[in-house]
């Protein structure tokens, strides 16, 4: 299967929605070219808004058009909406409730060579602490065209977390995507593993290594993050174990999600697969995730403890 | 006092040998930001080379005077001249960006000799400039402050706040410049987000403006001497450049901000310089 990174989804599929709906306009911060919204800026230019290397002025003028009915989408590095414009979202945004899309990409270490000052490993802990913020994070190409198409048709604010590095196709023209609803891609009985992001693909190759061990893992992917999914991670837990895995700090993401509805609701023992609260380096993304234990092989690795446990 | 032909030789003969390690360096990383490090070589070049106060043998000398590349894409042109003056070893060049390495895509001051503060998200460093160079004032200590802007990096809000913030405090210890280039990613400065005439928008807040010719090591040396001299008021220099100086294929095109070269484009490159 071909590799497409979702940031490309994401140009492509805002190019056909441009077509298709009059009121989306979209913003960039100089970087349409990596966020990939220069595909609508040649298609649609009157609708398209250079705001410049000027981030915080990007969410403040996405705000106004919302409020003006306009549909817009915002898009910049992850790094720099949630982190320089954070207050703008917050109080411009979310606060009021609008009708905002902030599809910010390069999100987590897959950056890759930029570095840490360009890898958001924090962005989904920040959104998600804001109300009335959605938080999207999705697994695949396919997925990311049907939570781009879901969230216009959702009115409010949304987050969706895009990447850089072009990862392998997951689902096919059957699945379903809804917003709030987290997916089961693999029954299993002795151990969950939910997983978000291109983390998704990792964990389902580690389920078919655990089953060569003789482990039944049970694969779940969270791509709405917040509205969390409460009822399938309380079925996850039927099976006594949980091991959460995300291109994240393992502080504030999918993990502490998780925790969060199982230690109000079921306490199971869990491990959280993530950075471990600490800053990415430059580096070749495949090397990093194998210098950050994420891979298929470090879940599996988790999964086996947890089960000696 | 101007520069001596010696002196202009001597420098023009460095920033060739900067513009080379630039060119290996993002070559041998294979990504990387070729056409802003190249714009800002000779600054660089001459800040180092002829004027500030450090000592590779103790970075960490309080009294040396202070460098912010606050356009920190264009570290590799930082991390030649820090290795040509002998803060590390030329060898960590070639590990640019490469995983465990000592070079950061951007600069990280606590894993770099040299280097005073950590940059990469842009409009930030000339607030770090104003917090040495109020210490300084507080400490009664006379190092000066120099920090590099990039053009479109002046759109950020804060590069204003702070530009305010320098006037106030009367930081005549703050020389900043901006790497006039013309061009950000996407395009133009004017067709981008176009920031207007930049001289007036400084003398507006406050600030002694001078311009030069960014690619002239005289003009560049005696611009930091006036700065030095002015009381009351910072200095901004605005230094009129191209970007990807030096390499004709590159020059004043913006696809070749964020680049890496080709093998062959390289050795073209090189060859140009
Ligand atoms: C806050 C922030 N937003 C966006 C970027 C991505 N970015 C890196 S370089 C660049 C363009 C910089 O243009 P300019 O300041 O003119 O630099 P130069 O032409 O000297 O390379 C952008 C948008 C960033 N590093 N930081
Ligand atoms: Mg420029």
């Amino acid at each position: 299967m071909a590799k497409i990174a979702t940031r490309e989804a994401y140009g492509k599929t805002l190019v056909e929605l441009g077509e298709e709906i009059q009121d989306i306009v979209v913003l960039d911060a100089d970087l349409s070219q990596s966020t990939k919204t220069v595909f609508f800026a040649k298609k649609f230019p009157e609708r398209f808004f250079n705001m410049g290397i000027a981030e915080q002025n990007l969410m403040g003028t996405a705000a106004g058009f919302a409020a003006s009915g306009k549909i817009p989408f915002a898009s910049t590095f992850a790094v720099f909406a949630t982190g320089r414009a954070f207050e703008q979202i917050r109080n411009s945004i979310c606060y009021p409730k609008l009708n905002v899309k902030i599809a910010a990409t390069h999100a987590g270490l897959t950056v890759g060579e930029d570095g840490a000052t360009h890898q958001a490993i924090e962005d989904l802990a920040i959104m998600r602490a804001l109300p009335n913020m959605t938080v999207i994070c999705p697994a695949d190409s396919v997925e990311t065209e049907l939570a781009v198409r879901a969230a216009v048709l959702y009115d409010g604010p949304v987050y969706l977390r895009l990447g850089r590095l072009a990862v392998e196709t997951i689902f096919d023209e059957n699945y379903e995507f809804k917003l709030g609803r987290g997916v089961t891609l693999r029954e299993g009985k002795d151990i969950a593993i939910i997983a978000t992001g291109i983390m998704v693909n990792e964990a389902i190759k580690a389920a078919q290594k655990l089953e060569k061990d003789g482990i039944d893992a049970m694969v779940i992917n969270i791509s709405t993050l917040k509205p969390i999914d409460k009822e399938i991670i309380l079925k996850a837990a039927e099976c006594g174990a949980i091991i959460t895995a995300e291109e994240h700090s393992i502080i504030g993401g999918l993990g502490s999600a998780v925790a969060e509805v199982l230690a109000e609701s079921k306490p199971v023992r869990m491990k959280r697969i993530g950075i471990a609260d600490e800053f990415g380096q430059s580096g070749k993304p495949d090397e990093l995730l194998r210098l950050y234990n994420l891979t298929s092989d470090d879940i599996v690795k988790e999964a086996k403890k947890l089960k000696a446990y | 006092m101007s520069l001596s032909q010696e002196q202009i030789d001597e420098l023009t003969e460095k920033a060739r040998l900067i513009r080379r390690h630039i060119i290996n360096m993002i070559t041998e990383a294979g990504s990387g930001h070729p056409g802003g490090s190249l714009s800002c070589a000779d600054i660089l070049t001459t800040l180092y080379f002829h004027v500030l106060k450090v000592d590779p043998k103790n970075p960490k000398w309080a009294e040396r005077d202070r460098f912010v590349l606050s356009k920190g894409h264009a570290a590799p042109a930082l991390y030649a001249v820090l290795a040509e003056k002998g803060f590390f070893p030329k060898e960590e060049l070639l590990k640019l960006r490469k995983t465990n390495a000592m070079l950061q895509g951007h600069p990280d001051m606590n894993g770099t000799p040299g280097l005073d503060i950590s940059t990469g998200s842009l409009g930030q460093g000339l607030s770090a400039a104003n917090g040495m160079a109020l210490a300084a004032k507080l400490d009664k200590k006379d190092y000066r402050v120099y920090v590099l802007l990039g053009d479109g990096e002046i759109e950020e809000g804060q590069v204003w706040e702070a530009a305010m913030c320098a006037a106030h405090y009367n930081l005549d210890n703050l020389t900043a410049f901006v790497d006039n280039n013309g061009l950000q990613i996407d395009g133009p400065i004017d067709k981008v987000m176009s920031p207007g005439i930049i001289q007036d928008k400084f003398k507006a807040f406050g600030w002694n403006v001078i311009d030069i010719d960014g690619h002239d090591f005289s003009q560049i040396a005696s611009a930091i001497e006036q700065a030095n001299n002015t009381r009351g008021k910072p200095t901004v220099i605005v230094a009129k450049t191209i970007k990807g100086r030096g390499v004709p294929f590159m020059e004043n095109e913006a696809g070749w901000h964020g680049k890496a070269p080709s093998r062959q484009q390289a050795s073209e490159a090189l060859r140009a310089i």
